[in-house]
């Protein structure tokens, strides 16, 4: 039998580094990361986060290759998220792995954070060929593959939606720990009464802006004159912010004849957002392909497993081009492994198959 | 086909013809006219309260908005009736095949350019007489248009996200969910979004501040992918 590929991948775009050992399988060898959190009202500057970035990227790799007990010599190649993301940041990922390059002579694979995202839901779910709900701090898409790309059929056209929960939790004062999407979600759980909203989705897009300067604007007032609790709130906020997703990934299904949905990114951990984009599902006769925080929160086996997959189909980054970009669009990457996918019938790759 | 109807109109029976996002859309006969009854149902995922209020929204802003569209001067299917009560409207059977499943045709067969040309113009020319009257489409994609079987004419359809506006902003945003839709369902078809503009000039007296926002738009839409 052949030797089994192995990648190394480093993920550092946001407020997570992490890195992760996986086979071309899809096996998961290792995958620690850890997390930079702030304290409750502040978000993360880029600065600050590179430095937390730069204090645990070492330990990581040493935990991420004893776990996965190999050395570095068995590595095929070396894959690092090269964008989209916060600058200060993803430049923590592309010099490590540029000394590693060196240091280990092994080849460099420039991997695109969403579609190291839907890669890791596809291959962990078995999802085969689903409308893609990409959902997270920074970005907000609704994407399904078409002629060897991913194409980007709605998205926000303001803010992320993990970005306006986010910034409401700052407004409440709720704890960065484990996320402030976790603890608006569970503080949402014990609210009763709905406050309207604005609902604003135009198309196939939406846009959160509006409603959290409307909540922002509201909320104190509202809090102060005891005519709702931040429970409330939450619940509000989330019944209407995810009702918008589900609308607009509801649409790009009809509008691409497709039944399945898979959810990736941060706030696809959310269980109520689960839950909602369940219930539509069934209503059309499709599934719903979920993850837990394990693969939805940003990981470092989400970059190796799709660098890997370029890898193998011939893809890989030299040394002078491997650099990192603060914009960086889902479309704009050539998905070369589900084209040969797809024409040559290549099964093992995705469980399932065609 | 004649005995059919009758018995249809007498039972007031209804056959599915499809079931959309929001709305079934089913075949019917009204006052002995084929015609489509458009029913918005309730989505269980939302929210009952919001539920209510976006689905009387949009069914009243839909009649509104099919109706001002023909005051406009641009084709859509005639409005027989609404139910404000079972959230439904009858209105004409169009007959003739969507503008997706022509471009889908082109992109299968090859394109034929006189045909390709003669539905973007009629596209370029609907939206611009909508937006100089004020109105905005909100879900312009090609599976919302129709051409008439025999005369070729486009018939808008789904109003269901309309709205009135007259800023530059709603305009362009119009705009850019056409032609985005366009790229991630046409990309075979050539260029249709510059054929669609060209028309959509010479028939919007507004389309300087509309393409000027427009231009904006698609940067915003591109920046909005910064941050993992």
């Amino acid at each position: 039998m052949e030797k089994r590929m192995i990648a190394l991948g480093f993920e550092g775009s946001a407020n997570k580094i992490g890195v992760g050992v996986v086979t071309l399988d899809g096996a998961i060898l290792s995958n620690p990361r850890h997390t930079y959190i702030t304290p409750p009202g502040q978000g993360f500057l880029p600065r600050e986060t590179a430095q937390h970035h730069l204090q645990h990227v070492i330990p990581l790799i040493k935990s991420a290759l004893k776990t996965a007990q190999i050395t570095p010599d068995e590595i095929d190649c070396l894959c690092y998220t090269k964008g989209p993301g916060m600058g200060a940041p993803l430049q923590v990922s592309a010099i490590v792995v540029r000394v590693l390059s060196l240091l280990w002579k092994k080849p460099i694979v420039a991997v695109n954070h969403c579609v190291a995202h839907i890669e890791m839901g596809r291959i962990v779910t078995g999802a085969d060929d689903p409308v893609v709900l990409y959902v997270s701090g920074g970005n907000t898409q609704v994407i399904a593959y078409s002629e060897g790309r991913y194409r980007i059929f709605g998205e926000t056209i303001d803010i992320a939606v993990g970005n306006c929960l986010d910034r409401f939790a700052r407004v409440l004062n709720l704890s960065n720990d484990p996320s402030p999407g976790y603890n608006i979600e569970q503080l949402a759980k014990k609210g009763e009464k709905f406050i309207d909203l604005p609902y604003v989705v135009k198309g196939m897009d939406v846009s959160f802006s509006g409603i959290l300067s409307y909540i922002e604007a509201t909320a104190e007032e509202k809090l102060k004159n005891n005519e709702c609790t931040p429970a409330d709130l939450c619940y509000s906020l989330q019944e209407t912010l995810f009702a918008m997703l589900v609308e607009i990934t509801e649409r790009a299904m009809a509008h691409c004849d497709s039944k399945d949905v898979l959810i990736v990114g941060g706030v696809g951990c959310n269980e109520r957002l689960q839950e909602m984009m369940r219930t539509m599902c069934s209503e059309r006769g499709g599934r719903l392909f979920a993850t837990d925080d394990r693969y939805c929160i940003d990981n470092g086996a989400m970059i190796a497993y799709t660098g890997l997959l370029a890898f193998a189909h011939g893809s890989s980054t030299p040394l002078e081009e491997s650099t990192f970009t603060q914009r960086f669009r889902t479309d704009e990457v050539h998905a070369i492994w589900r084209e040969n996918q797809e024409s040559d019938d290549m099964n093992g790759l995705v469980e399932g198959g065609i | 086909m004649e005995m059919a109807s009758k018995t249809d109109s007498e039972n007031g029976s209804l056959t599915l013809v499809k079931q959309g996002a929001e709305a079934r859309v089913f075949e019917s006969v009204f006052v002995g006219k084929r015609s489509i009854v458009k029913e918005r149902f309730s989505k269980k995922y939302r929210h009952p309260s919001l539920d209510s209020k976006l689905t009387l929204k949009r069914l009243n802003a839909e009649a509104r908005s099919m109706t001002k569209a023909r005051r406009l001067g641009v084709s859509t299917p005639v409005l027989f009736a609404v139910d404000p009560l079972l959230h439904t409207l009858t209105f004409e059977y169009v007959e003739g095949p969507s503008v997706k499943d022509v471009f889908l045709e082109f992109g299968l067969t090859g394109v034929v350019q006189e045909r390709l040309d003669d539905i973007a113009t009629q596209i370029g020319d609907a939206i611009g007489k909508l937006h100089d009257g004020g109105l905005v489409h909100g879900d312009l994609t090609t599976s919302n248009m129709l051409i008439r079987n025999g005369t070729s004419q486009l018939v808008l359809i789904d109003f269901g996200l309309s709205f009135t506006s007259t800023l530059p902003e709603d305009k362009a945003v119009d705009l850019y969910v056409l032609e985005r839709a366009l790229i991630s369902m046409h990309s075979s078809c050539g260029n249709v979004m510059d054929l669609i503009l060209a028309a959509y000039k010479k028939s919007s007296k507004q389309w300087s501040s509309t393409f000027n926002k427009l231009a904006q738009v698609r940067q915003r839409g591109r920046k909005r992918t910064m941050v993992g």
